[in-house]
């Protein structure tokens, strides 16, 4: 099997950091794919296919994280998720004062 | 963050009778009124703002645990609670399980770094199955307190 090995920083642009939504959406996407996708901090390194895992980064806004895929599809996945960062998660930025 | 800075333990419920998503979160809303945490006058307006954020997507992290929350002005520093449904609640989780666990937090507008970290301590300790267990299957609030300052005393300070 060809397994690749493919990696890419990405930065938490939300302001309010990488909380639970954006965690879902995040673990949704990696099980999308076969490939093993890990999340990095300098800290820890933890599994991108789990809300619970990622969570314990507690990436505030501007944090900068390296996503890692390892397996056969390491490529579009790794593509897949940076670009969730790369569009903030489509987080709109509209304070909830209800 | 631990368990002790966000949690009202005479909020904590080891066997509520709620068998809806709102219905969980309107009891565990009036636990923190009770406990005198949240006035009784913000009941409506929070039980609304957290089912609008579980309209956004399910707060359900897996293993059988859920995690609604909300900003709320009426606030002023982070508060939360716990309560365990032994019969489980269909909350629409990632991973489809019921869910038995659920931390319910009210955090201020102005501190996304207090909610993360309370976050953060949460998914941490529940990594632990064996917590996350004992929890779920608690005989009353004052166990599930015990449970919680012990996870306190053994974790590492953050």
């Amino acid at each position: 099997m060809n397994e690749q090995v493919v990696s890419r920083e990405v930065v938490v642009g939300m302001r309010q950091g990488l909380h639970a939504r954006p965690a879902d959406i995040l673990a949704r996407e990696a099980r999308k794919w076969r490939s093993r996708i890990e999340l990095a901090n300098a800290a820890q390194r933890v599994d991108g296919k789990s809300i619970l895992e990622v969570l314990t980064l507690a990436a505030e806004a501007g944090t900068r994280l390296v996503v890692e895929a390892t397996g056969p599809d390491a490529r579009e996945a790794i593509e897949a998720i940076g670009s969730l960062f790369d569009s903030n998660f489509n987080e709109q930025h509209v304070e909830d004062n209800s | 963050m631990k368990f002790s800075d966000f949690v009202a333990v005479d909020a904590i419920r080891s066997n509520i009778d709620a068998d809806t998503k709102e219905g969980v979160i309107r009891e565990m809303a009036q636990s923190l009124v009770d406990a005198g945490s949240v006035a009784a006058g913000d009941l409506e307006s929070i039980v609304k703002a957290i089912m609008k954020r579980e309209d956004l997507g399910s707060t359900g992290i897996g293993r059988g645990v859920a995690v609604p929350h909300t900003k709320h002005p009426s606030v002023r520093r982070l508060v939360g609670t716990v309560a365990v449904s032994h019969d489980g609640v269909d909350f629409e989780s990632l991973d489809g399980e019921p869910v038995q666990l659920f931390f319910l937090l009210v955090s201020p507008p102005d501190r996304p770094g207090d909610h993360l970290r309370a976050l953060e301590n949460i998914s941490r300790q529940l990594r632990d199955e064996s917590f996350c267990k004992q929890l779920k299957s608690a005989k009353g609030p004052l166990e599930i307190q015990h449970l919680l300052e012990e996870a306190d005393s053994h974790g590492v300070a953050s």
